[in-house]
Formats: C-alpha cells, structure tokens, sequence
C-alpha cells in the first residue's frame, strides 16, 4: 500500500476528466463518472488538485485543534506562510497572531536550512562517486524518481529536510529544558500534500517525528480572521527572536538550494514537466558533469505549491523583500547569531541521514520478464489499433495507457468508443449494451440527457 | 521482441530516440536499472555515430526474457582499421560535429565497455555494422 495525501470527494466529483488529462504519472482513469487515484503511480504533485472545477480534490490532514492537548505545541511554519500576507503585515504580528492563536512555540523550518545545507556539502564530499547529487528537498521529486526514474534513486541525497531537522531541534531544545516528548507537539503547517505524503510516510525512516499537519490555507484563515478581529488598535507582542537570514528565505524558492551549494555544474529546474523533460535527458547521460540538481514540483518552488493561497509571483517577491531586508541586517550586523541552534548543529547533521532511496517502478508490466514481454508485445499490437487521438473516452488518459490497462485486465476493450461503434455497426453488440457499457464509465447521467438548441 | 528505428545522417536533434524508446521499455520489463542504464548509454553512441559519421541506418533491437541484442548497421565511409577506432581518443570526427560537443573519441570504447558482447564489422565505402548485447542478469 502507497500512501499519497490526494484524495478525490466522490460526490463532488463531476467526472469532468481534467485531472486524468493532466496528471504527469497517468495515475487517474474515470469510473462510474468519478475519478480515482491509482495509489502507487500518484506522488502527490497536486496537478489535479489545481485544475479541478469542483474542488473534488483535498489533501488529507489533521484536526487542527488537535495541537491544543499539547502543552508545548509547536507550529512549524514554512517560510512561504509568511509570503501570503499582504505587505502591510509584519513578520512579527503573524507570530504574535500564531501565539494568540494558542501555539506555545513557533519556528520556521527554514531556521535549519543551513544546517541542511551542511549536511547536504558533507555528503557530497564523502560521496565523490555519486554525481550528480540530487536534493531530497521536495517530496513529490523523491517519489517522481523513485517510481519513474529508479536509476537515479541511489542519486538523490539521503538527508532530511529543513522541516525534520527544524522539528529535531524544537524536541531536543525544549527536552533540555525539562520538558517531556509526550508534552511537545510538532505540527507542521503544510503548503502541499506531498510535504504531507512526507510526514505520514516519510522515504528512508520508519515515521516521521512530525505529529501533525496543518493545512497551511486553514492556519492563513484563522491567523487573518484573528488579526481583523483584533482590529487596528490591538497591541501585537514584540517578537523577540527572528533571526531567519537571507539564503535560509530564500531557499524554498527555485535556485534558493543552488545559489549557495559549491557544486561546480548544477541546474535549478521547476515544475513537474520540465523536470520529467531534464531527467529523461539525465537517465541517458546525454547531459554530463553535472553535480547538483535542485528539482522542484511546482512552478516558482514553495511559492507556487498548491496551498500558497496568493499568486506564486506576489508571493515570491514578498520573500524576496524579506530576504533583501535580513540581507541588510546581515551587512550591518544586526542579525544576532542563533547560538542556540549552533550548539546543536553537530547533533542534527549527524543526525540528518536517511536509509537510501529505493526505486519503487510503477512501470513495471510483470515481476516475471518473460510474461512482461508477452504483455508488451500485446500492448504494442494493441496500441497501433487504436485510434491514438488520446480522447479519454475510454476513462484513461491515453490510448497507450488504455492498452496497457487492457492488456492487464484492468480494462475492457469496448471500452473505446471507436471500438465499440464498430462492434455495434457489424451487430456485434446491442445499442443497449453499448450504452450501458458508456455509463459505467461516465455516470448514469450524461447519456439519459436529451439536448436541445 | 523485436523494435526498429531508422536514424538520419546529420540529424542530431532527434539522436537518443532509439535508446529512449528502448529505455522505456526496459523499465517496463523490470530489468534492473543500472543494466537499463548500460545499454542506453551504449546504444545513445551508437546513433550518434551513425548520425555524425554515416549516411544514416538502421537500429535493431531485439528483447529476449535474459538479454537484449542491438544491431546498429550504417550506410557510410567504414572504419579502415576497426583496432585502432577502438582505442580512447581516436577521432575522425570533422571539426564542426566535434564543435557540437560529439567526436571526442570515446564512442566505441565506451560502447564496449558498457555491454556484455560486441562486435564491429565495416567494410570501407559501405558502411559499418556495430553488434551489442547486454545480459539482464
């Protein structure tokens, strides 16, 4: 069993097929007029989730009161939270808002972005034969490369990200003070579902140390209502400790990973296609001496990922600002080090290793290669016959795609229209059958219509 | 089973069509991928040297449960002495294809060392005839 943290609400699904047109891995076919997600090939990029018309699709989280039995919960944000708020709102009011909220502590993951970025220079230089290396940082790429690319699995680096690493930090900081584990909660505040995918089933542990999400359009909600309820006067606490610098800000959008790695060549590539378009290239070796790949699902990195409830570029500009303004403090030399997250540097980057990536192909026709011949050579038969416009008619993105599920019994040949018309013309099959097979893909509903002009 | 791809002579947009539809369907089959990885790189050279040095050909593959045989037969100018291609370095490629980053020397070396069996046949003024096969396991 796949976990993945999209899922489809059947009865707001209207069948529409979108989604199956647009999804990069082909996991969604059309039964009964509803979609549904074929789990092993889903790794929770969220394309379906931003052309649906009817919000059929949601991302699986927590309760959101669930932080309150903690007493030292802990809301870790993404640094792209902070992007979402119109520039009038400071930094600080959001982590006063957050406080009233209920939160006992707040900490950007982003606070561990050069501790990640340490663990990530150590492993290249302790790993001279492995190249190129590349980031585990967004998760939809970790299972993208396991189920499509497996080759280059044993490439991607093996180390936890900013959000783990901030989250072991938050544990071991207030476990120093006293503080029981059972009393500290960490609730991640989520920007996409495969950060979600991440923490309920983390690649290379056995369980994340993460205790909940948050749907981060759920926290923007509350923290937004909270501040108009506050109304203008309300006295905000002062924040005392922000010391996010200007590379950490940065490093969630697109080239924030490459523009301070030492690596000689590397490449920055966002978005699901240009990515799947660069690694196709890569898997060939056609592209050489390369030695760091940042790869990122979406558009603009973080400040495209499908909760950012802004647009991606306000968004981004916005972190820009804020890095411009920590950059300036830096040059003055008023960020005050974080000597606290210092002294446990040593002990996250030791700390930082994964169990290697392993590939997970969701290509693979048969576990017997003889048997997956015989099937590939029936697909490729098949697929020649078909009409190869990629209608969808047939519930399946493409008529490739339809061949292979036909050849895997996981699809009935008249199920394509062209097919059927013909059986229906040479009376192979009752207009009665053809129309019942019709719904049993797209819902009872549609043919029963009668149009009119 | 058997797959055939014509290649093109000059046509290096389209080099690594072959090997990528071959690609393709070694993942499908399960094969491992680091023996998938073998035989595109070896076939990727393969192309492009009948793309840069011939007059185009044919590439001919044939998928059996246990290996994978390759046949790249070109139309060109042959290789007069098949040792001496074979070693690293050597290279008759024109400066403007060497200019394309291609001709470096390292095409049949290369080839050799990623498959199992290989096998070069040519006769100068007909063309030449590059034999591979890779085991899966």
């Amino acid at each position: 069993m796949f976990y993945h943290a999209l899922q489809i609400e059947e009865p707001r699904c209207i069948g529409c097929s979108r989604c199956m047109k647009i999804c990069p891995t082909e996991a969604i076919r059309i039964f009964g007029g509803k979609a549904s997600i074929q789990e092993h090939r889903c790794i929770d990029c969220g394309k379906c989730y931003e052309v649906c018309p009817a919000q059929a699709i949601s991302i699986k989280d927590d309760d959101f009161e669930a932080f309150r039995r903690y007493p030292h919960s802990v809301a870790l944000l993404p640094a792209v939270f902070m992007g979402q708020f119109p520039d009038d709102i400071s930094v600080s009011k959001v982590y006063a808002t957050l406080y009233e909220l209920g939160f006992a502590h707040v900490m950007e993951v982003e606070s561990a972005a050069m501790i990640y970025k340490e663990a990530k220079e150590r492993y290249a230089r302790e790993h001279p034969d492995i190249r190129p290396l590349i980031s585990s940082f967004c998760p939809a790429i970790v299972r993208l490369i396991q189920i499509k690319y497996p080759s280059l699995a044993e490439n991607v680096m093996p180390i936890k990200v900013p959000l783990d690493l901030s989250a072991m930090y938050a544990v071991e900081e207030l476990m120093s003070r006293g503080i029981p584990r059972e009393e500290i909660g960490l609730f991640y505040i989520t920007p996409c579902a495969a950060k979600v995918s991440a923490v309920k089933a983390p690649v290379g542990e056995e369980k994340s140390i993460i205790d909940g999400v948050i749907n981060m359009n759920s926290l923007f909600n509350r923290v937004y209502k909270r501040m108009k309820d506050n109304g203008k006067n309300h006295q905000y606490k002062p924040l005392t400790r922000q010391r996010l610098g200007a590379d950490a800000i940065l490093s969630t959008l697109t080239n924030g990973e490459r523009r301070i790695c030492t690596a000689k060549r590397s490449y920055a590539i966002d978005g699901i296609q240009n990515v799947m378009d660069f690694l196709d290239k890569m898997e060939n070796e056609e592209v050489e001496g390369v030695e760091f790949l940042e790869l990122r699902a979406c558009d603009q990195s973080c400040a495209g990922a499908l909760l950012s409830c802004d647009n991606r570029f306000l968004c981004g500009e916005r972190m820009y600002a804020r890095a411009r303004k920590a950059a300036e403090r830096e040059r003055n030399g008023e960020m005050p080090r974080d000597r606290e997250m210092e002294k446990y540097q040593e002990y996250l980057i030791e700390h930082s290793l994964v169990e290697e990536v392993q590939p997970r192909s969701m290509m693979v026709l048969d576990s017997d290669i003889g048997k997956a011949l015989e099937k590939m050579e029936k697909i490729e038969r098949l697929k020649v016959q078909l009409p190869q416009i990629d209608c969808g008619v047939c519930g399946a993105p493409t008529c490739e795609a339809f061949a292979t599920d036909v050849v895997c019994d996981k699809a009935h040949l008249h199920q394509c229209v062209f097919y059927r018309i013909h059986l229906e013309q040479n009376g192979k099959m009752s207009l009665r059958d053809g129309g019942a097979n019709m719904k049993s893909i797209w819902g009872e509903d549609r043919i029963e219509k009668e149009i009119e002009l | 089973m058997h797959q055939e791809y014509t290649v093109i002579e000059g046509d290096f947009v389209n080099a690594g069509k072959a090997s990528s539809s071959v690609k393709k369907t070694l993942k499908q089959l399960n094969v491992n991928p680091q023996v998938v990885k073998r035989v595109v790189v070896a076939l990727y050279e393969a192309e492009v040297n009948a793309i840069a040095h011939a007059y185009g050909g044919k590439v001919l593959v044939d998928i059996d449960p246990d290996k994978i045989r390759m046949v790249v037969a070109d139309k060109g100018p042959g290789i007069p002495d098949i040792a001496l291609a074979m070693q690293e370095g050597y290279s008759t490629a024109r400066p403007e294809v060497r200019d394309m980053g291609f001709g470096a020397g390292m095409g049949l070396p290369n080839m050799q060392k990623n498959v199992d069996k290989m096998n070069v046949t040519s006769e100068v003024g007909v063309g030449t005839t590059v034999e591979m096969e890779v085991n899966f396991v």
